[in-house]
């Protein structure tokens, strides 16, 4: 404290969205005790989001010396959780008081969860991605555990809690190696004494980056360490299934983009040893085990478990056009699930559970409109043109290709074709199959309106990519 | 030649598209309304690709009806139509048969017909798009898009065993498409970042990357033609399909197989091709052969003709690798004659199928006194496929076996006792089902009506024009035929060229 004059307050034009963000979320809560309706916070929440993505546009910049960064990168992650947030509100409000948990603290917490990815996406230092992370993850427990009834979701949250508590331990223990390595936590001047010092092949950076490969691959929901994945998107409120799905996932992809890519940066040949081997087991095991379910909650997280894999070839691709086919494919999935949980949540009535695989049986005879929405995200998830999955998946591939993974891109065509098998059972089973009970839809004006903008979104990326692409290509300049 | 700036190959696309979006919107209890809006909806579109057949120039291999436009411009992918007179055909054989399909569902289809006609509509132009795309990303995107009308034409309309059929099809597809996709975009990146064919068909590339990226291709177009040993997924899908479902894919979708090799793996992997030769010459006999033997076998109907389909496909893949000029144009011709003579069948077959809903050969018998007016016209389409003289099936074959004997020897012997097996077969179906004893279920069927006629009447027409005078289907692709065969033979050119200069140095 000998130069408390020489203190300057740091640029807060940055890191505004996020504290916008915070001080709204905060005063949704508050607003809860006084608005009886709760449709109205679910409203609110949407004007919130809104005003966070208008100030984003504006905000740039990197403040707190170095740990936090706004830029095109963060932006563009930032803007996948909003959209996550709206569309996740938008299917919840029915659902949630369908399932009776109709309470406003759900979109708050929704709200600072994603005040927790905003941050992990523009974490310029190691700190400040564990703050985000845990915010992210503290706030995603509790909502996975938001039906207190239901034994199955509080075994979810206890389950993403105990599993998430040791990621986060892994996430320390190879924060303090790099520490301890290095000197700092910055991930800018990691990069720079790691290559400085030539410490690339140096064991204590691989079991640093190992550590940091197992927590990410712990939030990507990655093979070896998805085994809460299947358990968590079963027992969780399916609305919440649908945000974990496309928010925390897209934050891990973030972080794990931004990691590897500027501190590890030189030590790249050892990480893509770590992320080979992991992205091939993910998409064999998340396309293999999802043949065999029962319930569509469990078939499509197996379904996004094998999504993370093939993401990571554009992670291990490790160009920039790599990080634009992650950028790309995360914002695609994020229509494309949401839909597809859409369609699953509507399913759901008073007294009917709607999750069983046998409950689609006959869908395209009572409901056809549901059944063609669901038929076109099935597709899309398949990576049939001319939907966005395509568009997505091809320009995964084509990044690895152009990076000579070649052999690995030949690895994800053929899980693909396999995941292809279990997509169609839905088809099949809506289109193919004569109903056995009649199933009642329950739709209401914001599910509508979100199955309106994933399926326009989806159909249009597929046929227009250019846009996405573009705009990609630019976020991907770190 | 644009006819005046005009996007007639953009029109046949997007025409039918907007036909289906068209259909989305009508109540779905008024089937009358839907039949309607896509009969004229597919008569409106062939009557667009009639001057295509009109004004098109014979003169030339070049492309034309071009149209390009930027896509995605950040990948160098372009939206790049074009026809020349390999793919010209095709496209007229997909518009009249689109028109065809749908007269022939008119009451065949009783459930979600509103879907029913929106997938043939889609199918239509998916189809065209194939044809038309001279970008590999293009081209892709229908080749691919088509999986999913036929997926569920064959799925939701088709037989008793439709969904394993479904199934089957889609996967055996798949898998072969997305190694295609790999080598699509291998190929992007050696020839320096573009998806353009043609000015992928001008570069040349390393001869192990030939062969690495013509096995790719093989994978996609193989599985489509069917070649043997991947034919497997025909016979059922054929057979499970709806009646219209059957027609597409014996009359436009496998053709795309063939057609791919044509258009991608022999202009852009010369020296593979060639060097692969042996290979696909074997399979393809084998192919004729086998699938001739199998239809003796047949007690379906339907599946008889799924398994002659692989029998004539082997004629078409022998005559595209015998890789001279009659073989080509034969085979060429060939996939027209067997989409019009296949087709053909399937849609009589249709027909009985629908007054007696049994494909057993064993349940016919005696159909000519019944319906003798069927009986006639089935006994045309039964001697095209035959190959007799007069009919367009004798001119591919004929055109086939020669090229083929050029090639090699024992190929053009073994295809021609191919011919000898076919008459075998289809004499042999046509006698057990319209002669001998009259069948129960056959006694008092009403012959086929106007409808029906008018349905055929196209394919009797084709049948006999083309068998009678040819030359005004060959005409089209001489210019075209040369310049691919001269670009796949020219490497050996190249390499005697070569040969002598470094002869010359040394003396």
């Amino acid at each position: 404290m000998t130069n408390l004059t020489g203190f300057s307050m740091p640029d807060l034009g940055p890191v505004m969205p996020e504290i916008v963000m915070t001080c709204l979320a905060l005063l949704i809560l508050l607003a809860d005790l006084v608005i009886k309706r709760k449709e109205t916070i679910a409203f609110l929440s949407i004007v919130s989001v809104a005003a966070v993505t208008y100030l984003l546009v504006g905000s740039t910049g990197i403040t707190f010396n170095g740990m936090f960064i706004a830029d095109n990168y963060s932006l563009f992650f930032k803007l996948i959780f909003m959209l996550n947030v709206v569309l996740t509100v938008l299917i919840s409000v029915k659902y949630i008081a369908i399932e009776k948990v109709n309470f406003g603290e759900y979109y708050s917490l929704i709200l600072l969860s994603t005040l927790g990815m905003m941050l992990m996406a523009s974490a310029g230092d190691l700190i400040t991605l564990y703050l985000g992370l845990e915010l992210m993850a503290l706030s995603t427990y509790v909502l996975a555990g938001f039906l207190r009834h239901d034994i199955k979701s509080n075994e979810a949250a206890m389950k993403y809690f105990l599993l998430g508590a040791f990621a986060s331990a892994f996430l320390l223990y190879g924060t303090s190696l790099i520490y301890g390595l290095t000197g700092t936590t910055d991930l800018k001047a990691i990069s720079s004494y790691i290559s400085v010092n030539g410490l690339s092949g140096n064991p204590v950076l691989t079991l640093s980056m190992t550590m940091f490969a197992v927590a990410f691959s712990f939030k990507i929901a990655a093979v070896p360490f998805h085994m809460w994945a299947p358990d968590v998107y079963e027992g969780s409120p399916t609305s919440i299934t649908a945000f974990m799905s496309v928010g925390p996932k897209a934050a891990g992809f973030a972080v794990l983009g931004r990691v590897f890519m500027t501190a590890f940066g030189a030590a790249r040949i050892e990480w893509t040893g770590i992320l080979i081997p992991i992205a091939i087991l993910t998409m064999a095991v998340g396309n293999i085990a999802a043949i065999s379910q029962i319930n569509i909650k469990r078939m499509l997280a197996y379904s996004s478990i094998a999504h993370a894999g093939y993401v990571l070839l554009g992670i291990i691709a490790g160009t920039s056009e790599g990080t634009a086919s992650v950028l790309n494919y995360l914002f695609i999935y994020a229509f494309m699930n949401i839909g597809a949980f859409a369609v699953v949540i509507m399913l759901r009535s008073e007294g009917f559970k709607g999750d069983d695989i046998s409950d689609y049986e006959g869908l395209a005879k009572t409901h056809p409109l549901a059944a063609a929405l669901m038929l076109v995200f099935m597709f899309s998830l398949t990576g049939i043109p001319p939907t966005a999955g395509f568009m997505g998946k091809f320009y995964i591939f084509m990044s690895a290709i152009s990076a000579g993974y070649t052999w690995l891109a030949v690895i994800a065509v053929i899980f693909s074709a396999i995941s292809a098998y279990f997509y169609l059972r839905i088809v099949m089973y809506m289109y193919m199959k004569e109903p056995k009970a009649a199933v009642q839809l329950s739709v209401s004006p914001g599910i509508a309106l979100a199955l309106t903008i994933t399926v326009i979104a989806v159909l249009v990326i597929g046929v227009l990519p250019s846009k996405v692409i573009n705009v990609a290509r630019i976020a991907a300049r770190f | 030649m644009n006819l005046n700036g005009f996007p007639i190959l953009s029109t046949l696309i997007f025409l039918p598209i907007a036909g289906a979006v068209l259909l989305l919107l009508i109540s779905r209890s008024n089937e009358n309304l839907i039949k309607w809006v896509s009969l004229i909806v597919s008569i409106t579109v062939f009557i667009i690709s009639i001057p295509l057949f009109t004004e098109f120039n014979k003169s030339t291999h070049l492309m034309q009806f071009t149209e390009k436009h930027a896509w995605v411009p950040s990948l160098n992918i372009n939206y790049s139509l074009g026809i020349d007179g390999i793919s010209i055909l095709f496209v007229l054989l997909s518009t009249l048969i689109t028109i065809l399909c749908v007269l022939i569902s008119w009451n065949s289809i009783k459930a979600k017909t509103k879907e029913f006609y929106i997938s043939i509509l889609i199918m239509e132009s998916a189809m065209i798009g194939v044809f038309c795309s001279l970008d590999f990303m293009l081209f892709y995107l229908f080749w691919e898009a088509m999986l999913i009308p036929m997926y569920l034409l064959i799925g939701v309309w088709g037989g008793s065993n439709r969904i394993y059929a479904a199934v089957k099809f889609f996967l055996f597809t798949l898998v072969g498409s997305l190694l295609m996709l790999i080598g699509i975009i291998v190929l992007y990146y050696q020839a320096g970042r573009t998806f353009d064919i043609l000015e992928l068909m001008t570069k040349t590339y390393p001869y192990q990357l030939q062969i690495w990226l013509l096995w790719a291709f093989f994978a996609a177009f193989a599985v489509k033609v069917p070649m043997f040993p991947v034919h497997t997924w025909l016979p059922d899908a054929h057979t499970e399909a709806p009646t219209a479902g059957s027609v597409i894919l014996a009359a436009v979708l496998i053709k795309m197989g063939a057609y791919g090799f044509i258009r991608f793996s022999l202009p852009l992997f010369p020296d593979a091709s060639r060097a692969m030769t042996p290979v696909m010459l074997t399979l393809s006999v084998i192919a004729i052969i086998y699938g001739a033997v199998i239809c003796l076998a047949q007690t379906d109907l339907k599946r008889l003709i799924a398994y002659s389909s692989v029998s004539h496909m082997g004629f078409v893949t022998l005559g595209i690798f015998a890789l001279n000029s009659q073989g080509m144009e034969g085979g060429i011709l060939q996939m027209i004659n067997h989409g019009v003579v296949t087709g053909a069948l399937f849609l009589s077959v249709g027909m009985i199928y629908d007054r007696t809903h049994t494909r057993q050969i064993s349940d016919y018998g005696g159909v000519a006194s019944a319906m003798p007016v069927y009986a006639s016209l089935f006994m045309v389409f039964t001697l095209a496929s035959i190959g007799l003289p007069a009919t367009n099936g004798f001119i591919g074959e004929f055109l086939i076996i020669l090229g083929g004997f050029k090639a090699n020897q024992w190929a053009g012997v073994l295809a021609a006792t191919g011919v000898i097996i076919g008459a075998g077969y289809m004499l042999w179906l046509y006698q057990r089902v319209f002669f001998m004893e009259t069948n129960q279920k056959v006694a008092g069927l009403a012959d086929i009506n106007l409808r029906e006629i008018i349905t055929l009447l196209p394919m009797i027409i084709l049948i006999f024009w083309i068998g009678i005078y040819p030359n005004a289907f060959l005409g089209f692709m001489h210019e075209s035929v040369k310049h691919l065969l001269e670009r796949v033979n020219s490497g050996s050119m190249h390499e005697v060229g070569v040969a002598k200069n470094i002869l010359e140095i040394i003396k």
